[in-house]
C-alpha cells in the first residue's frame, strides 16, 4: 500500500509558508511522511491533531486508514498491530487519555514498534483541567520510548519527520513520543515553512519491518510468554536499542540540515546566550519564550544569564549536558511537572540534571529546582527574573532552598 | 526595538467561532504580506466552547521576530490596540465560562485604542452599554446585522472582510487596504469581498468615548485564595439551596429563589432575554421546569420570574410556554439593567403593560437558527443590503 501512495504525490519544488498551529504542523508531517494507519480518540489538546488529519483525509490530501477507536487503549493497540504488519503509523493523546492507554504504551517499546505519537501535554485529572503539565508524557520515561519536547510549530513538523526516520531505523525500532505544550503550541497559529515532498522523500526512507514483519510469508510469533529465564535478556535488548539512539539521532539531524537547510546544531539541547553566561536556566517546551525574553532584559542590566532547553529527554544526553553545565557557576532547572516525595522534593527534570552531573569528572555547579507553570499557568518574565536571582545567590555560595514553587499564590 | 500590535476579537462561542478565526488569521496574513511576523490563537480557557458564551481570539503581530517573541511571552496580551466585538450585546461585558469573572468589553484597550463593533444600533446605545474606561478610546461601528452561524456552517455575509477593511483604516501601521485585499483573494478568491472591504474602509468613522461616558457600574471583583487557604481534596463548599422572597407590594413572604454564585455569573452569554406577561401566565410551571439554568425564581404569588443574573437567553422558556405571547424573547440591546420584571409588574401594572408592549415589538432573530441547507444564502442578501446602506 505504501508504494502506491508515493506515485501520486504532489510535486512541490520550494518550501511553502503556512499559518498553522503546532498540531496542524504535526498533521502536515503525517501527510508528508505518507503515514499508512492513524488512530484517533478525542481529548484536548491532542484532538486538534486528529481534526486536522481528518480534514486532510477528507480533502483527499492524505491516503491512510483513519480509525476513530472507542478509547485510548484500543487507539494505541490498533496502531501497534498495524506497525507490526509493516504500516507507518501515527497516534497521540493527552493527559489522562495517555494514562488510559498506559498498558498499550508499556508493551509497544518491548515489541520494538516504531510508533510515532504526539502528546499534547495536559495536566492529569483531578481537578479536570486542560492546561499544560509535563507529567503525562513523562510517565513513559522508563519504558523504552524516546521522548522529545518541541517549542515551536516549525520544530514540531521537523521533529516529527526526524522521529519517523530514527524510530523506523532497524537499529532502533522504538516508539517516539513528541511532546507539545497544550495551548501554547497546540492551539497557536504561527508561520511555518512546509518542506517539499521531494526533500521529505530524500530524507525519509519507507518503513521496512524486515525480519520482524508479521505476515503469512514470514511466519513468526510475536510476544510469547516469557519467564525469569528470558525477561532479563529481552530488557537488555531494549537497553541496547536505546543506547544506539544518540548516534542515529545525530545522523538524522545532520541529514536533515543537509536536505532541508535548517540547522539544529545540537539535537539534544538548545543553548541560548550561554557563551559568556555566569548562570543558566534549564527547561523544556514553550516556556523557552518567556525565558528568552527575560534573559534579554536581564542582560541589558548586565546579568549574564543563559538558557539550556532540553529537546530529547530520552535518550538523555547526560555526559554532553554535564560538560556544558560545568561551565556555569550555578544552574536553575524549571520543571513544568512535579514528582512528589522525590529527592529534595524537586521536579523530574531537576532530578535528572543532578543525576547527570554526579559522576561527571568536571565541575559540578549547584542545581536549584523550580516548579512553575503547572496546569497551564503562565510562566512570566518576572517569574524568570526571580528564579535567576535565586540561582545567582546559589552561585555565590549562599544557602538557597533546593526546590521552590514559583508563580504560586502563597 | 520594534513595534508590537495586539488585536483581540471577542465573539460568541460556537455561533461566531469560524468568523473570529477567519478575522484573526487574516490579520496575521495581511501583516505577513507586509513582512511582519505574527501569530493567531484562541484563548484556550474559553474552550471547549459553549453556545453564545463570550470567547476571545487574539492576533499578535510585530515588526520583527524578536519583538513578536515579547508578545508571545505573555499568555494573552495585557493591552490591545484594537478590540473587535462581533456582536453588539457583548458591549455589556464579557464573562467566559473559565472563571475569569465579568470583564468590561473595553478592558484591554490602550489609551486611544479602537473598539470596533458590528451592530445596527446607534452609537449612543453602544456607548451606554460599555463600562466606563479611565482613558478615552475610539468607537467604530461596522453597520450590519450581527452574523451568527453554527459550528459546521458559515454565514458568508462579508462581516469578516468588512472588519478587516475597518482595521486597515484605523491602524494603517499594521497593514494597508491593499494587503487586506491581497489576503482576501488568497483565502477566499472573491473580488466581491475585496470590494466589501474597500467600502468598509472608506466608510469608517470613529467617535471618541470619554471617561465619563458609559456604564458606571464596577464589574464583580474578587481575589483568588492562597494555596493554604483552600480546602484539601479539591472539595469546595456548595452554594446554599435558597430562600423565600418578599412581595414588594403586599410584603407577603413566600416562593423560592435559589441561591446563586455571588461572583461568577453567566448572563453575558445572553443576546436576547425572555419578557414575561404575568397577566396571561397560567402558572403551568413549564418554563421553570425546562429552564436549563434554573433561572426562574418562584414568587410568593406562584408566578415565575426569570432572574436576569442567571438567564443565558437560550429561549427554551419561550419555546415551551403554551400561552401565546406570554414569554417573548427580546433583543438584549433593548435593556439597560438586570432588574426583576415581576417586581416592576407588582409595583406598577399599567406601566409594566406599556413597557411590555414596547419591548416585544423588538423581536429579531438572534440565534444561529440554522434549520435547512441554503437558509443562510437566503438571508445574506438582506444582510448585505444593511451593510450597503451603511
Amino acid at each position: 500500500m505504501a508504494t502506491m501512495a508515493t506515485e501520486v504525490q504532489e510535486k512541490h519544488q520550494t518550501d511553502e509558508t503556512a499559518l498553522i498551529t503546532g498540531s496542524e504542523a504535526i498533521a502536515v508531517a503525517c501527510k508528508l511522511a505518507d503515514v499508512d494507519v492513524i488512530t484517533a480518540y478525542p481529548i484536548r489538546p491532542y484532538d486538534t491533531v486528529m481534526q486536522y488529519v481528518a480534514k486532510l483525509v477528507a480533502n483527499g490530501e492524505l491516503d491512510c486508514e483513519y480509525i476513530v477507536a472507542e478509547g485510548e487503549h484500543s487507539q494505541f493497540e490498533i496502531v501497534k498491530h498495524a506497525s507490526a504488519c509493516g504500516a507507518r503509523v501515527f497516534c497521540g493523546s493527552s493527559g489522562v487519555g495517555w494514562m488510559y492507554a498506559m498498558e498499550a504504551l508499556t508493551v509497544t517499546p518491548a515489541l520494538r514498534i516504531p510508533m510515532v505519537a504526539m502528546v499534547g501535554n495536559r495536566a492529569l485529572d483531578d481537578p479536570g483541567a486542560f492546561g499544560v503539565e509535563h507529567n503525562d508524557a513523562l510517565t513513559v520515561r522508563d519504558l523504552g520510548w524516546t521522548l522529545v519536547w518541541v517549542d515551536s510549530a516549525q520544530e514540531a513538523l521537523d521533529t516529527a519527520l526526524i522521529a519517523y526516520r530514527v524510530s523506523e531505523d532497524r537499529r532502533v525500532f522504538l516508539p517516539c513520543a513528541i511532546s507539545c505544550d497544550g495551548a501554547f503550541l497546540t492551539h497557536s497559529q504561527a508561520l511555518v515553512k512546509i518542506p517539499s515532498q521531494e526533500k521529505v522523500d530524500e530524507f525519509l526512507p519507507r518503513y521496512n519491518r524486515a525480519d520482524l514483519l508479521l505476515h503469512p510469508d514470514n511466519p513468526i510469533t510475536v510476544a510469547p510468554q516469557g519467564n525469569e529465564d528470558w525477561v532479563m535478556e529481552i530488557r537488555r535488548q531494549n537497553f541496547a536499542a536505546m543506547e544506539r539512539v544518540p548516534g542515529i539521532l545525530r545522523e538524522a539531524y545532520a541529514d536533515f540540515e543537509r536536505i532541508f537547510g535548517r540547522p539544529y546544531p545540537n539535537p539534544f539541547f538548545e543553548e541560548y546566550q550561554t557563551e559568556d553566561a555566569d548562570i543558566v536556566l534549564m527547561g523544556m517546551g514553550t516556556l523557552s519564550t518567556p525565558v528568552k525574553v527575560a534573559i534579554r532584559e536581564m542582560r541589558q542590566k548586565g546579568k549574564k544569564v543563559g538558557f539550556v532547553r532540553m529537546r530529547w529527554f530520552r535518550p538523555f544526553a547526560a555526559e554532553e549536558l554535564a560538560k556544558t553545565l560545568s561551565r556555569f557557576a550555578a544552574v536553575g532547572v524549571i520543571d513544568r511537572d512535579y514528582s512528589f516525595g522525590s529527592p529534595y522534593l524537586g521536579g523530574v527534570l531537576t532530578g535528572e540534571v543532578r543525576n547527570a552531573l554526579y559522576p561527571s569528572p568536571g565541575r559540578k555547579p549547584p542545581v536549584l529546582g523550580f516548579i512553575c507553570g503547572l496546569g497551564g499557568r503562565e510562566v512570566t518574565v518576572p517569574d524568570v527574573q526571580r528564579m535567576s536571582e535565586s540561582v545567582y545567590q546559589a552561585a555565590k555560595g549562599k544557602s538557597v532552598p533546593l526546590t521552590q514553587w514559583i508563580g504560586l499564590r502563597e | 526595538m520594534g513595534r508590537l500590535f495586539a488585536i483581540e476579537i471577542i465573539y460568541r462561542g460556537i455561533f461566531q467561532k469560524t468568523l473570529a478565526k477567519n478575522i484573526s488569521r487574516a490579520i496575521v496574513l495581511a501583516a505577513h504580506a507586509e513582512g511582519k511576523p505574527g501569530i493567531s490563537f484562541g484563548r484556550y480557557g474559553d474552550s471547549p466552547e459553549r453556545n453564545g458564551i463570550p470567547a476571545k481570539n487574539f492576533a499578535i503581530v510585530a515588526t520583527d521576530d524578536q519583538t513578536l517573541e515579547e508578545g508571545m511571552a505573555k499568555y494573552e496580551p495585557k493591552e490591545v490596540d484594537v478590540t473587535i466585538a462581533v456582536d453588539d450585546t457583548l458591549c455589556k461585558g464579557v464573562e467566559s465560562w473559565a472563571w475569569y469573572g465579568l470583564q468590561p468589553v473595553n478592558k484591554l484597550l490602550k489609551p486611544g485604542g479602537a473598539l470596533i463593533v458590528t451592530s445596527r444600533e446607534q452609537l449612543q446605545t453602544l456607548i451606554e452599554m460599555a463600562h466606563r474606561k479611565e482613558h478615552p478610546y475610539q468607537l467604530a461601528i461596522v453597520k450590519g446585522t450581527v452574523s451568527f452561524s453554527g459550528l459546521w456552517v458559515y454565514k458568508d455575509d462579508h462581516t469578516d472582510v468588512r472588519i478587516l477593511g475597518t482595521i486597515a483604516r484605523l491602524l494603517p501601521d499594521l497593514f494597508s487596504l491593499e494587503s487586506v485585499q491581497k489576503v482576501i483573494m488568497g483565502e477566499w478568491k472573491d473580488p466581491v469581498k475585496t470590494a466589501s472591504a474597500a467600502k468598509a474602509y472608506e466608510r469608517t468613522t470613529t467617535t471618541t468615548v470619554l471617561p465619563d461616558q458609559g456604564n458606571p457600574e464596577t464589574p464583580y471583583k474578587f481575589d483568588l485564595p492562597k494555596w493554604h487557604e483552600m480546602g484539601d481534596g479539591i472539595a469546595i463548599p456548595s452554594i446554599p439551596a435558597g430562600h423565600s422572597i418578599e412581595d414588594p407590594a403586599t410584603h407577603a413572604i413566600g416562593g423560592f429563589r435559589p441561591d446563586r454564585n455571588p461572583t461568577f455569573k453567566k448572563f453575558t452569554t445572553r443576546t436576547m432575554r425572555p419578557v414575561v406577561n404575568f397577566d396571561t401566565c397560567i402558572k403551568c410551571t413549564l418554563c421553570w421546569l425546562q429552564c436549563p439554568d434554573s433561572c426562574f425564581d418562584v414568587t410568593p404569588d406562584e408566578l415565575y420570574d426569570a432572574n436576569m443574573q442567571a438567564c443565558c437567553g437560550c429561549g427554551v422558556c419561550e419555546a415551551v410556554c403554551p400561552v401565546k405571547d406570554c414569554v417573548t424573547m427580546v433583543n438584549e440591546a433593548e435593556f439597560r439593567d438586570n432588574s426583576s420584571q415581576w417586581e416592576m409588574w407588582k409595583n406598577d401594572k399599567p406601566g409594566y403593560e406599556k413597557w411590555l408592549k414596547e419591548k416585544i415589538a423588538v423581536h429579531p432573530e438572534r440565534s444561529h437558527g440554522f434549520r435547512y441547507r441554503g437558509q443562510y444564502e437566503e438571508q445574506i442578501p438582506e444582510m448585505l443590503e444593511v451593510a450597503r446602506e451603511g
